[in-house]
């Protein structure tokens, strides 16, 4: 096909603009002489040089060529589409011309800055210039579609970032779904006692944003509940959450716990999950007092009634309100919502995979957490620090980066166990008196009051030991160690190997990722960064968002991050979730796959390879349909349609040949 | 008025055009009926000369199968090209290369001296090999020049259309011809054959799963061929996604998959290609050794995916490693 058989009107007329980027592009390659070359190819009506073609004068000036020599395709030969393609498209809509009539060279990232040779470098944007001249001529007038976007919110995670985001969008009048997988919201939070560096108690702060969350209007709160199936795209999103059987009927339960104390098992016998198993419930329980929402549950797993099918069932009788329900079946709720943040939150690493530091071979070996539930008043132990055989410790030591900055394990710092362990020894030491060991690789105290934090550690007399520990042992060698703990560690600082008798070990663990976050990221389509924490579209610049519109991260599922960072960050996605669907629509850019219904065979190839599931079947017609909403235009079914039925906007075969021919033709 | 003329013609074939030719069945006599045969070695007693006779542009149409290897070949094609209104490449080998286009994988030196010299079969001491001239009592003895490598037709002359097939489906064959009687062509350069892939028009194609992840590669002598059952979900390796229908079916129909040999719709630039990458993501694997295995499952891609049109693709032929390829061969 000729050009002049598309546009019998005379046909293309381009303006080729090449940039100098200051001294970015120019200092490399010869400006002046691209744009002489320029002029020389066909269609090239007008081409011009300017010191940065993204100011307002340089934009001015492609209008001005526009009307004047009446440009009807426009090339600009300067940085990466990424940053100014949308500036140059609007120059064209500015100027009454179709938007898509506009080709971008990158003449800075892929030439100026990359290549050392100012002959090669100018030879290389001559080459793309003319690659770009005969590619622009088979553009297309395209279309921009505005979907309308739907104005609820699914938050998943009841963690305080999944509470805050909640919270944010239900005060500025949005609809949000919070799902939590746990029978409460709270997350890792409201497992803790007091809260680093200021020691506010945990539970102070966050209780009351929990009841703000069960009381609020705008909130529809289900917890003991999983995200299930995800369809749809940015706007228009539908999710299916499976609601699991809690046995009490939630609207009817008013938390009186009568049936707790009514329970046949007069004491509490099962390991407590809350309390990390250092407590015990019953088989109908409640996770911990200010649970949200304030509901029973029964655990069928323990349950006599369950187990066995016999059972006085003194639970029944004891709710005056009716609330237990045995039957009680599994619901399948199905909502529409405009976006999703995900704040799915973290595990603590598993410290059992550390065998030399004894946990879950010597019992006073902890973990942090552990010990977060030992030091809470709501704990098991009321808030006394006592070992499992009842002893209070005299002398406790605690490991750092068990488990992160480790070739082993993970290489990334876990961020938050610095201050923690700080704050764990400042508790057990106010607590017992007890002479506190760290044994630490590098402090990391960064954040406000952090420092001061770690300097007023110091003056209260806890031991730092820098070096990392080598093992925890009860072999003792001299008679003060006997029935102790041994810490072995090379005190870098000291330059000896040192043992440390300690009553108690606690393992400051590290973060990592959700156990399930591979499938969620599968339901949500959204990535993973290499060490499995759900990846932001941009570190800097997006650090909230996805590669999936309208899908946004919070908290520690992103990444490690203490409580003020895991706020903010619910903040920022939060705003940007309410961004979205306050507009009421989002425009789709039209660089979208599509396919030619009637050279369609149904082949079904493209189907399985969408990474967007953006194909589907139509049964009746028997062909694959593209759903442009969901297409990010990543080209793959394109390129894999083996009948060449499908194809895409803005890279027609016409347009890349042509783009490829204009290389090589230079050349 | 006289009957439009058409002439026959084949060059590197096996004679299966013609059978299809016949297989008209009755319908042939209609044909002959319209047209006036000037020129059907095959079947007629006709010469060289009755061509040249016949006035430039005399002939309607002039159907040619085979690909291109000898020089004579060429020749044909170019006289029949001069004396035709209208050409037409018939049948896999004309139009892409067809089965004998495999021999682009060996040079011409190979070719000889494994049919004059090494084949199990030969005996030849002397190493004698066809000459293109020699000089006998009787005078000077030629034969065809045998080229380096095979070309398709439209490779050596100018093509007007290509019935596609190998051979062509009857029903291909008796659309083109009311289409050349009627004057109701396509524009010239047209596959007359439906643009779309086999799948659109094949019996199993509602059998075929949305999601089809291979974990094994089959061969059809290897399995109990279900007959219902779309082949590629069997683990067969069907081309039919690639290739254009037009045929019915006709293989599946057998229960065989189809081999490609329609060629690929008017949108791909090389079929083999399009077919390869269609299958790769397909597959079922992201380990290497895992990928290694089952695509040990295909001995010989290029005999697969272009099977009819290797010198019609973008890979035309092999150049150099004649040495590797043989040694491969004999191990």
């Amino acid at each position: 096909m000729r050009a002049h058989e598309i546009y019998p009107n005379g046909g293309p007329r381009i303006g080729v603009y090449v940039c100098h980027c200051g001294l970015n592009i120019a200092g490399k390659v010869d400006v002046h002489e691209v744009v002489e070359f320029a002029k020389t190819l066909p269609f090239v009506v007008v081409a011009r040089e300017y010191k940065f073609m993204c100011s307002d004068p340089g934009q001015e000036m492609i209008r001005e060529d526009i009307r004047e020599h009446r440009l009807n395709r426009v090339i600009v030969a300067s940085c990466s589409p990424l940053l100014h393609e949308a500036t140059f498209r609007r120059v064209l809509e500015q100027a009454g011309q179709n938007p898509f009539f506009f080709q971008m060279v990158n003449i800075r990232e892929h030439v100026s800055w990359v290549t050392e040779d100012p002959r090669e470098a100018t030879e290389k944007a001559k080459a793309l210039v003319a690659a770009a001249v005969r590619r622009v001529i088979f553009h297309e007038p395209l279309q921009r579609r505005r979907v309308p976007v739907k104005d609820h919110v699914l938050v998943v995670g009841g963690g305080i970032a999944g509470i805050h985001a909640a919270l944010t969008l239900a005060d500025a009048g949005k609809h949000v779904y919070l799902v939590e997988r746990e029978p409460t919201i709270g997350g890792h939070m409201a497992m803790f006692d007091k809260t680093f560096p200021t020691l506010d108690c945990a539970a102070c702060i966050l209780t009351p944003k929990m009841s703000a969350v069960a009381a609020h209007p705008n909130i529809t709160l289900w917890t003991y509940s999983e995200v299930i199936q995800v369809e749809g795209f940015v706007g228009n999103f539908r999710v299916r959450v499976r609601r699991k059987p809690r046995y009490v009927i939630e609207e009817l339960c008013v938390g009186c716990l009568q049936c707790i104390d009514a329970c046949v098992y007069k004491d509490a016998r099962f390991p407590d999950e809350f309390n990390l198993g250092l407590g015990k419930r019953k088989p109908i329980y409640i996770p911990f007092p200010q649970a949200t929402p304030r509901v029973v549950l029964i655990d069928p797993e323990t349950c006599i009634w369950f187990k066995t099918g016999k059972c006085k069932r003194t639970c029944l009788e004891a709710c005056e309100r009716k609330a237990i329900d045995f039957e009680q079946q599994e619901r399948i709720e199905e909502i529409e919502v405009g976006a999703i943040i995900l704040a799915t939150g973290f595990k603590t690493f598993d410290a059992r995979r550390i065998p030399e530091y004894g946990y879950g071979k010597y019992p006073n070996v902890y973990t942090a957490l552990e010990v977060e539930r030992l030091v809470n008043a709501a704990g098991p132990t009321g808030g006394e620090v006592r070992l499992r055989d009842g002893r209070v410790p005299k002398r406790v030591g605690i490991i750092h980066c068990v488990g992160s900055r480790d070739e082993r394990f993970n290489r990334y710092c876990s961020r938050v166990c610095c201050m923690y362990s700080l704050k764990l020894a400042h508790l057990i030491k106010e607590r017992t008196g007890a002479e506190v060991y760290n044994f630490y690789i590098d402090m990391r105290t960064p954040g406000k009051g952090y420092e001061e934090f770690y300097d007023r550690l110091l003056q209260e007399g806890v031991h730092f030991i820098r070096g990392r520990v080598a093992e925890v042992t009860d072999w003792a060698i001299t008679p003060e160690e006997e029935g102790k703990l041994i810490i072995r560690v090379e005190d870098t600082l000291i330059g000896v190997v040192r043992r440390i008798p300690v009553d108690m070990v606690v393992l400051a663990v590290g973060l990592e990722p959700q156990p399930d976050a591979e499938e969620v990221r599968r339901m949500f389509n959204i990535s993973c960064s290499k060490e499995g924490f759900f990846l932001e579209r941009h570190p800097k610049l997006a650090p909230v968002s996805t590669f999936t519109d309208g899908i946004f991260l919070a908290g520690a599922c992103q990444g490690p991050k203490d409580i003020p960072d895991s706020v903010a960050q619910a903040g920022a996605a939060a705003a940007e979730a309410l961004a979205l669907i306050d507009k009421g629509y989002v425009e789709l850019e039209p660089n979208t796959a599509y396919i030619v219904e009637e050279l369609c065979s149904g082949c079904k190839t493209c189907i399985s390879l969408c990474p967007y599931n953006a194909i589907s079947f139509d049964e009746v017609r028997a062909i694959a349909v593209i759903n442009e909403a969901l297409c990010k235009g990543c080209g793959t079914c394109v390129a894999a349609c083996p009948s060449g039925a499908a194809r895409q906007h803005l890279f027609e075969d016409a347009q890349i040949f042509q783009e490829i021919e204009g290389v090589l033709a230079y050349v | 008025m006289s009957k439009p003329k058409v002439a026959f013609y084949w060059c590197a074939s096996c004679g299966g055009c013609e059978e299809a030719v016949v297989d008209l069945a009755e319908e042939i006599l209609q044909v002959v009926e319209a047209v006036e045969i000037a020129f059907w070695p095959v079947a007629l007693d006709f010469k060289r000369e009755d061509v040249e006779r016949l006035a430039d542009g005399e002939l309607a149409a002039a159907f040619i199968n085979g690909a291109i290897r000898t020089s004579e070949q060429a020749e044909m094609a170019h006289l029949l090209r001069s004396k035709a209104q209208v050409l037409i490449a018939f049948g896999s080998c004309s139009h892409m290369g067809g089965v004998p286009g495999l021999a682009n994988l060996f040079d011409r030196e190979e070719i000889l001296r494994y049919v004059y010299e090494e084949a199990p079969s030969v005996v030849n001491p002397q190493r004698v090999r066809p000459e293109e001239r020699i000089e006998v009592d009787e005078g000077m003895l030629t034969l065809p020049a045998f080229w380096e490598g095979v070309q398709t037709l439209d490779q050596t002359v100018e093509v007007d259309y290509y019935l596609p097939g190998c051979p062509p489906p009857v029903g291909l064959i008796r659309s083109a011809l009311q289409a050349l009687l009627t004057g109701n062509l396509p524009p010239k350069g047209s596959v007359l054959a439906p643009d779309v892939a086999l799948c659109a028009e094949c019996p199993r194609k509602p059998t075929k799963p949305e999601r089809l992840a291979l974990k094994e590669l089959k061969r059809p002598h290897q399995v109990l061929i279900d007959p219902e059952t779309c082949l590629l979900a069997q683990g067969l390796l069907c081309l039919g996604p690639a290739t254009r229908s037009g045929c019915g079916a006709a293989c599946i129909a057998g229960n065989m998959p189809c081999t490609g040999c329609l060629g690929p719709t008017s949108r791909v630039l090389d079929g083999g290609a399009k077919a390869l990458s269609a299958l790769a993501s397909l597959l079922d694997a992201t380990e290497e050794a895992e990928i290694e295995r089952i695509l040990a499952g295909i001995p010989d891609p290029v005999g697969l995916f272009y099977r009819y049109s290797l010198p019609a693709s973008l890979l035309h032929r092999r150049v150099g490693n004649g040495e590797r390829l043989r040694e491969g061969r004999s191990s």
